[in-house]
């Protein structure tokens, strides 16, 4: 059985996926010859050749729009954003278009789509190569926003997110891209989109995150572990739809809930699950809801970046400070 | 110092504003009926566009985008273009959908606040009115690569106005077109006005055809007020594209007639006396003129047209007026291929609102 890391999962799935369909298409910047710059497509022009496997123009707003124009005529495109911080420019076509048209022709015209890019910080990169943008798209009406948090949660979600037969933000932590390897099956198995996944089960504390921080936050599990505290970790996996129902279940057992996020905090994803948490959990909380986050500033050059990101030690105190409520 | 490139831009008219011929014309216009067709097409549209406006005035159609002016250049897109091609328009092509089978009361439908008018009849693979500027160029590039990756003979073709032609989008459009030798059209209506920006500030352009060249495709100007120059123009650029050889920046030069939308009011920002003189260059006239004088077209044909088209018009307008609105949870209901659970309980919510 193959040993993976998270971005070989992707570039297997990737794989996969063009081969048992023919209208799924790979474009982006440098992801042909050369394979991407984190090298997600290595290997993919070489097996499946320039008709499946397109470097664009470099141009952002092209790479969308075209995503979308192949997209409204029954391709299955998988458009990559070479960075978190470059994705901008698209946002247009996929605010404007690649959400809508379904609902604005009544189901005539549709979308299937997937724009992946690497996201997210931690890695010393220079600026614009490091941002957590998942809020702004989950806040769009009519669009998935996927981000996995290990290989075979990669090669699932992406089976999935590319099967969808509407569009999905596929956002891969790249702090995490060679974390480790884990056994993925290359059989096309999906997993599912639109829920949650209980990582690790506890019972006086649950801890909400996704991406990249999954990490630290199954080490501040270790510690709280030591101290005697039982924390469950969830990782979002979709984070929309959020499936709020996991979460809630999970707090109804604890009592207790600390969310961690890279992305600044102000209208960050936690929010909304503090909201919900608020309207549909308040009797079943015994603590204030916790959020470790980003700041609200621009995520730093990386001298400070790693100051800025939640630290292990920053979820720890986060859970210490729920577990005095009893 | 030596010269590593140059480029001409050429310009086409067949039927001079008095409706004379400048030259030969081309074979498919010395067809008589085939003109008469088309000038029914564009005479349709002119009724249909008041009867639009005037909707509009009486508050029983929201805000309308007039095609006045816009005719010749709207029905002879049309009529180069194939069932099976694709259309990506902006907001005001209706004689380009009309032609496509596109019913006048999906443009209503459209315009008057229903979702609906964009699951219209016509090809189901063209796209719906689009309202961000120039975004539906680079969608048609998508469509047309698409086209090219299948091996399919089919050819995308988008319209923009001057303005839009001001955006990165339609810049991306034909670099990618001129990058991938894609089977793309890529029509600028240059009808001298966005909104209230005149020509001469989009940009230091002499043309705006030759946007084209930077895209390293073929580019071409024509009278958009000649629909014989506009088909012949279109049909070259559309069966170039059709067999491969890549695509074409065409520039249907014409003046808009109209205010903007019916929300605008033009004489804020142009002059009467450049606005008259636009309609001594308008489309219906110069082909009248040629039929007339051609023995085709009478002063009876005419009117006994002009009383069908308004009754054709009539029956369209009763069928969006009698057209019932939608169910409040139609707002949901075509979002997703399937509703996600966190939107149902918003639709339940929605729905019971609509039943207290």
């Amino acid at each position: 059985m193959p040993q993976v890391t998270l971005i070989e999962a992707v570039t297997q799935a990737l794989a996969y996926e063009i081969r048992h369909d023919p209208s799924v298409i790979v474009l982006g910047e440098d992801v042909g010859v050369n394979g991407g710059v984190f090298r997600a497509t290595a290997g993919l022009h070489a097996l499946f050749g320039s008709d499946r496997i397109l470097d664009t123009p470099l141009d952002e707003t092209t790479i969308a729009g075209l995503a979308v124009g192949m997209a409204f005529q029954g391709m299955r495109p998988v458009a990559e954003a070479q960075f978190d911080g470059f994705i901008y420019p698209m946002i247009d076509h996929i605010a404007c278009h690649a959400t809508r048209m379904r609902n604005r022709t009544r189901g005539r015209v549709t979308c299937p789509m997937v724009l992946r890019a690497p996201w997210g910080g931690g890695i010393r990169a220079p600026e614009h190569h490091s941002e957590a943008p998942e809020a702004m798209f989950a806040h769009l009406p009519g669009l998935r926003v996927v981000i996995p948090s290990s290989p075979a949660r990669a090669y699932g979600l992406l089976l999935a997110a590319i099967r969808d037969p509407d569009p999905v933000i596929f956002f891969e932590p790249k702090r995490i891209y060679r974390q480790y390897k884990e056994e993925v099956p290359d059989d096309g198995e999906a997993l599912p989109l639109d829920v949650c996944f209980v990582i690790r089960d506890g019972s006086d504390i649950t801890l909400v995150t996704w991406g990249a921080h999954v990490k630290e936050t199954l080490e501040a599990a270790d510690k709280l572990a030591a101290e005697g505290i039982s924390a469950e970790v969830v990782d979002v996996a979709t984070i929309k739809p959020l499936d709020f129902d996991t979460i809630h279940e999970s707090v109804k057992k604890t009592g207790r809930c600390v969310i961690v996020h890279e992305a600044a905090r102000t209208c960050g994803v936690g929010a909304e699950i503090a909201a919900q948490l608020a309207e549909k959990a308040m009797f079943d909380l015994v603590a204030p809801v916790g959020r470790v986050t980003g700041y609200d500033v621009p995520i730093p050059l990386f001298r400070l970046e790693m100051k800025y990101l939640p630290s292990t030690e920053k979820i720890v105190a986060a859970a210490r400070n729920a577990m005095r409520y009893r | 110092m030596s010269t590593v490139a140059k480029f001409q831009i050429e310009y086409v008219q067949h039927l001079d504003p008095d409706g004379k011929p400048v030259g030969p014309l081309p074979t498919f216009a010395q067809d008589g009926k085939r003109l008469v067709d088309l000038y029914q097409r564009m005479s349709f549209l002119r009724v249909f566009d008041a009867k639009a406006v005037a909707l509009q005035r009486t508050g029983k159609l929201g805000t309308y985008a007039s095609c006045l002016g816009h005719e010749a250049a709207h029905v002879g897109i049309g009529a180069a273009m194939l069932p099976e091609d694709v259309f990506c328009p902006m907001y005001r092509e209706y004689g380009v959908q009309f032609y496509r089978g596109v019913k006048p009361r999906d443009v209503l439908m459209y315009w008057g606040g229903d979702e609906r008018g964009s699951d219209f009849d016509g090809p189901k693979h063209d796209l719906p009115w689009c309202v961000p500027i120039a975004t539906q160029c680079l969608h048609a590039a998508g469509a047309a690569l698409a086209f090219k990756l299948r091996k399919e003979p089919r050819v995308a073709v988008s319209v923009v106005g001057d303005g839009g032609s001001s955006k990165t989008d339609f810049y991306g459009a034909i670099n990618s077109a001129g990058a991938y030798a894609l089977p793309y059209v890529g029509v600028i209506v240059n009808n001298q006005w966005a909104i209230s920006v005149p020509r001469s500030a989009q940009t230091g352009a002499l043309t705006l055809a030759q946007k084209g060249i930077a895209g390293g495709i073929d580019c071409i100007q024509a009278d958009g007020n000649d629909i014989i120059a506009v088909i012949a123009v279109m049909q070259a650029a559309i069966d170039k594209a059709r067999a491969g050889k890549g695509g074409t920046v065409v520039e249907l030069v014409t003046y808009r007639l109209s205010d903007h939308t019916t929300a605008d009011d033009a004489r804020r920002y142009r002059e009467e006396d450049e606005v008259k003189s636009a309609w001594l260059l308008e489309p219906l006239l110069r082909l009248r003129r040629y039929l007339e004088a051609q023995k085709l077209w009478s002063e009876k044909q005419e009117s006994d047209w002009k009383a069908r088209c308004g009754e054709q018009v009539d029956a369209e307008v009763n069928a969006y007026l009698e057209t019932k609105p939608q169910p409040v949870e139609a707002m949901f209901d075509f979002l997703f291929a399937e509703l996600p659970h966190d939107l149902v309980e918003q639709r339940a919510q929605a729905i019971g609102w609509e039943n207290r």
